[in-house]
């Protein structure tokens, strides 16, 4: 909110009475006139003005007749009119908008006519015409008609900032939304005013575009490790709150009308913050997507994840028809014979053998499933296919992370939320980059900035924790347990703190004993504890229980009167005793032969360290249930189409614990995993009952939560050692940029060239003794990468790489995680 | 009495006062009294000395009136480049929601407009235009007008849906079908205030290397006279 934003309701709030228009007010002490105008339903033309930002009064355009009273009491009137958007009120002030002062309606009619000068007609052409303030906003107070007859000024357009945001120059008021937006909301000051006068410009400090005519900025250009201007994760939103159509984005640019979209709400599927946006459609096909205003989660702002990746739904390859292998081939066939086959198979590869034990199936969801399709996968397991091999967590994952999140996660409903964070007075980051893994969580910690002491326990800053002023805990990967354990006193200090929160991200499961140590340290200083996962599914798979040694609400697989408690509740017989095995676990079972069906969803073999190829041919039967044709889909037997988030409905669990349910936006034809799986379940006799989101969200409602002596016990897990990397070694640091070569960024090629350019990042002491100047190469038994080498100020001995960005596909090319010991050679 | 008498007189009742209701045509004498029941006749027997208006249609087709509303076209530039922006003012103006445009960005290699935009697709659909003209109207670059092509009949729904190709209006003499890029150093204000008045050597050029099948090329053109003279 605006720097006078109002105080919480609970606190006593003095107010201010004033009057306007002739109505008088009451508003909070310290509210700007244009809210206070707001409130009573008086509308005055802006375009600076964004309650979210600070005032700037850049624009003019909101220019309103004041009076307020003097010393002695009179009324005195300004002599000139106000910027009603910068001035905040007063008892007893008199405002007189357009409708009640001449002056002021001539004013604004001033304003406009002078903004509009070197506006260029471009209406038809603009992005912005039919949804824009200015043209909206001419069309209400402007003049009819315009007194300047001279030649309009003109810019080469559009000067692209970046491959995603092109800035048309000459249709800009200056009205600066998009530079207090990248300065104060995202930190990311790329873009600001350029020259004075008639000639002033947003731009970047790009001499050549500008045509500074030998004119350079005094200070150093602000350029990232791309070398590229406006690299920001947020940029998308200055394209959104742009008053005109000065900005847009390339992905949308001349692509449609305002009048032939179709806006349905949604729920961002790129991470766990469970963003809400809005879907503008036109005949079945996304246009567009922009944020939605949901003041507890997003605020107004998305990342450009969330904008712009959503073309990966509509590639060619996209699957509508379900595949059957037939004689080595995958071959469409029709749904009742996909199914047939589908069940055929599974029981044929399950089957009790002549001799030996039979094998089982095992189940792998992706975090990328919703709630509902996370339990009916976690059913299916238990209920049909007889086993408690299911697991969600496509990356590194182990069992004392899984101990965590039985404890202190699953079923606690909400916990941390969106306002705790950026009230906490101190945020402790384990394994958590905030920029590049938290996405929106990044913009509510730095709404915080220097009300918050951030701490972050990683090998380097980070660019998004160098935004934050984080202080760094510096930290080689899988030592977070030591370096939590061994927490300098005044961190511990800061930690006391009441609301302090220790952020875990998913990165912690790939450091034994890291959740350990964390809940240690919480319970030593009373911070709270919030585990902040990457992908949108992975909280709600945590709740639904599709996890190994998990079942829905937070009960342990191990515990028998949980399993009890479910086995009734499902109207099945009993569980599955047998303690489950983890994705990796699962894979190497299917490598050695010990499972013979596996039902795959929503991963992307790329993600995991294991050889999914080689687990995958190992296996008799596979059914896959994809969206779009993949590398696990192409090795599957049989393969069943299943719909996009934004052709069915379903709900996401944020990380807060949060539900965030959406509606189908786009109706098609295509089906959610959780009834692909019903109709599967049917076919091999069996009643799974996830039909329709209704039915299993009763069912889910109807579980609850955990009851006492039904949760797992809290991880005990010890510390790993340091690892000593050998002459030519290093401890490998990786992690996923928000930008990347993600599944669901496919097909998106100007979002990809705002991504950062994949670098290696090592300290000058380990470059040193390994021998690296320019380039890098890292290797290990499977593969290597080689990528350039950027000296950064971090641990000695550890060697960063980007997990899946260009060039860099660290699982699949590498086959390891974070912590692994890799070989580094440098070369010219 | 009839049934609505009835209503008559009770409504009559209810108000309080008669309803007089007099003709205002000139009482008859009693010549035309008598005359009355075959006056009729009189229309038809006049008529038989008239000039007759009937149009022999499909046999005979007479020109309409010069403005009147008939088939649209998407008009050209004089050296050949589309006037169409692809702005969709005109789907918006269409009270009947008949016509459908999507546009998108002209490129170097693909220069279909003067300017950044274009038209990609467009269509209009005659199944539901009233042809009213709003669309001509609303149109910034004067690309869409109306002929005077009026036989738009046809056996399927499909076939009643014009796309780009079937409005655009016939390459002139001396056009160059588009894509080809701008006359060099003009800018798309130029070609709207209409200063450019015809194809340059550039573009003749660009069309030689890119398609050299362009049938308006001159060459080409010149070879398909050649072949029909």
């Amino acid at each position: 909110m605006t720097a006078t934003a109002d105080k919480p309701a609970a606190e006593a709030v003095e107010t201010v009475t004033l009057t306007i228009d002739g109505t008088e007010v009451t508003v909070p002490k310290g509210t700007l006139i244009i809210r206070a105008a707001e409130q009573i339903g008086i509308e005055i033309p802006r375009f600076c003005d964004h309650p979210a930002l600070k005032p700037a009064g850049a624009c003019r355009q909101c220019l309103v007749d004041v009076a307020s009273p003097g010393p002695d009491g009179n009324l005195r009137a300004f002599p000139k009119p106000q910027a009603s958007c910068t001035m905040t009120v007063t008892n007893g002030m008199v405002v007189n908008t357009q409708h009640t002062s001449e002056e002021a309606d001539r004013a604004q009619k001033g304003v406009m006519e002078l903004l509009l000068i070197n506006h260029p007609l471009d209406c038809p052409v603009c992005d912005k015409g039919g949804e824009c303030p200015l043209q909206n906003q001419a069309m209400s107070h402007g003049r009819p008609e315009s007194r300047f007859v001279d030649v309009k000024r003109v810019f080469e357009k559009p000067l692209a900032l970046s491959s995603e945001i092109l800035l048309d120059r000459e249709r800009c008021v200056l009205c600066q939304r998009c530079t207090r937006f990248s300065k104060e909301i995202a930190g990311d000051a790329f873009i600001d005013l350029q020259n004075r006068g008639a000639q002033q410009q947003i731009g970047t400090f790009d001499e050549d575009v500008l045509d500074f005519d030998g004119y350079r900025p005094v200070g150093a250009a602000a350029e990232d490790e791309a070398g590229k201007a406006f690299s920001s994760y947020y940029s998308g939103n200055t394209v959104q709150i742009c008053p005109v159509g000065a900005l847009t984005s390339a992905a949308y640019r001349f692509r449609s009308r305002p009048f032939d979209l179709v806006s349905s709400p949604a729920i961002s599927e790129h991470d766990s913050s469970g963003s809400a946006i809005r879907i503008d459609h036109r005949r079945g096909k996304i246009l567009r997507r922009l944020a939605d205003n949901d003041p507890v989660v997003n605020e107004d702002w998305i990342t450009d994840k969330d904008r712009f990746a959503f073309a990966w739904q509509n590639l060619d390859d996209r699957l509508a028809r379900p595949l059957v292998r037939k004689d080595g081939e995958l071959v469409e066939v029709s749904w009742p014979e996909a199914l047939a086959a589908a069940a055929a198979g599974i029981r044929a590869a399950t089957a009790e053998p002549e001799e030996g034990d039979a094998r089982t199936a095992g189940v792998l969801v992706g975090g990328r499933v919703t709630l509902e399709d996370a339990y009916a996968y976690a059913k299916l397991a238990r209920t049909v296919l007889g086993t408690n091999d299911v697991d969600s967590r496509a990356r590194a994952a182990s069992d004392e992370e899984q101990a965590f999140l039985g404890s202190a996660v699953a079923g606690t409903g909400m916990g941390v939320t969106f306002g705790d964070l950026e009230k906490a007075p101190t945020v402790l980051m384990v394994g958590f980059e905030p920029e590049d893994e938290g996405g929106v969580v990044f913009l509510r910690l730095r709404k915080s900035l220097g009300r918050q002491q951030v701490l972050t326990v990683a090998p380097f800053l980070s660019r998004g924790a160098e935004k934050l002023a984080a202080t760094l805990v510096p930290t080689a990967p899988g030592q977070e347990a030591a370096a939590l354990s061994g927490l300098a006193d005044d961190a511990r200090e800061a930690l006391s703190q009441p609301g302090a929160v220790i952020v875990l991200g998913e990165r912690v499961a790939e450091s034994a004993g890291g959740f350990t140590a964390a809940q240690e340290l919480a319970a030593a200083t009373g911070a709270r504890l919030a585990w902040i996962p990457r992908r949108a599914g992975e909280r709600g798979a945590v709740e639904a229980g599709a996890l190994p040694g998990l079942l829905p609400g937070g009960r342990a697989a191990s515990s028998k009167a949980a399993r009890a408690a479910v086995a009734e509740a499902w109207g099945v017989d009993s569980l599955p005793e047998k303690p489950g095995r983890d994705t990796a676990g699962i894979l190497a079972a299917a490598a050695a032969g010990e499972i013979g069906a596996l039902v795959v969803g929503g991963v992307s073999a790329s993600d995991l360290a294991a050889d999914v190829p080689a687990a995958l041919d190992a296996v008799d039967f596979v059914v896959s249930l994809e969206v779009r044709r993949s590398d696990i889909a192409s090795r599957a037997d049989v393969v069943l189409p299943v719909a996009p988030p934004s052709e069915k409905s379903g709900t996401f669990v944020n990380w807060e614990g949060r539900l965030r349910s959406f509606a189908t936006a786009i109706r098609t034809d295509a089906m959610s995993d959780h009834r692909v799986l019903d109709l599967l379940a049917r076919e091999l006799g069996a009643a799974l009952g996830t039909g329709t989101v209704e039915a299993v969200n009763s069912e889910l409602a109807a579980l609850g939560a955990a009851g006492t002596g039904e949760r797992a016990a809290a991880p005990k897990a010890k510390a790993a050692k340091p690892a000593k990397p050998a002459k030519g070694q290093a401890a490998l640091a990786t992690w996923h940029q928000l930008v990347d070569e993600g599944a669901l960024q496919a097909g998106e090629p100007y979002l990809a060239g705002t991504g950062r350019v994949a670098v290696a990042r090592l300290s000058q002491a380990t470059a040193d003794a390994l021998g690296v100047a320019r380039t890098v190469t890292v290797a290990s038994e499977r593969g290597a990468i080689e990528l350039p080498a950027v000296v950064t100020d971090m641990v000695d001995g550890v060697i960063w790489l980007p997990l899946k960005s260009p060039g860099s596909w660290v699982a699949r090319d590498l086959g390891a995680s974070a912590g692994a010991t890799v070989s580094v050679k440098g070369a010219e | 009495m009839s049934e609505s008498d009835e209503v008559w007189k009770v409504n009559r009742e209810r108000d309080g006062k008669r309803e007089t209701f007099e003709s205002n045509f000139k009482k008859k004498g009693p010549i035309g009294e008598a005359f009355a029941p075959v006056a009729g006749f009189g229309v038809s027997l006049r008529n038989f000395f008239r000039p007759t208006v009937t149009e022999q249609y499909p046999k005979v087709k007479n020109p309409t009136a010069p403005r009147y509303h008939g088939r649209h076209q998407l008009n050209r530039y004089a050296d050949g480049l589309e006037k169409c922006i692809g702005c969709e003012l005109c789907a918006w103006a269409c009270p009947a929601d008949a016509i459908y445009v999507e546009a998108d960005s002209n490129t170097p290699d693909h220069q279909v407009s003067p300017g950044e935009r274009y038209g990609r697709v467009y269509q209009i659909n005659y199944l539901r235009c009233i042809f009213c003209g709003l669309c001509i109207e609303a149109c910034p670059t004067r690309a869409l007008t109306m002929t005077n092509d009026y036989e738009l009949a046809g056996p399927t729904r499909e076939g009643l849906i014009y796309e780009k190709q079937d409005l655009l209006a016939p390459m002139g003499e001396d056009m160059l079908a588009a894509p080809h890029p701008m006359v060099p150093g003009t800018t798309d204000g130029d070609y709207y205030r209409g200063d450019v008045t015809q194809v340059v050597d550039a573009q003749i050029e660009w069309v030689r290397e890119n398609r050299p099948e362009e049938p308006t090329l001159p060459e080409n053109r010149d070879a398909k006279e050649a072949s029909r003279g």
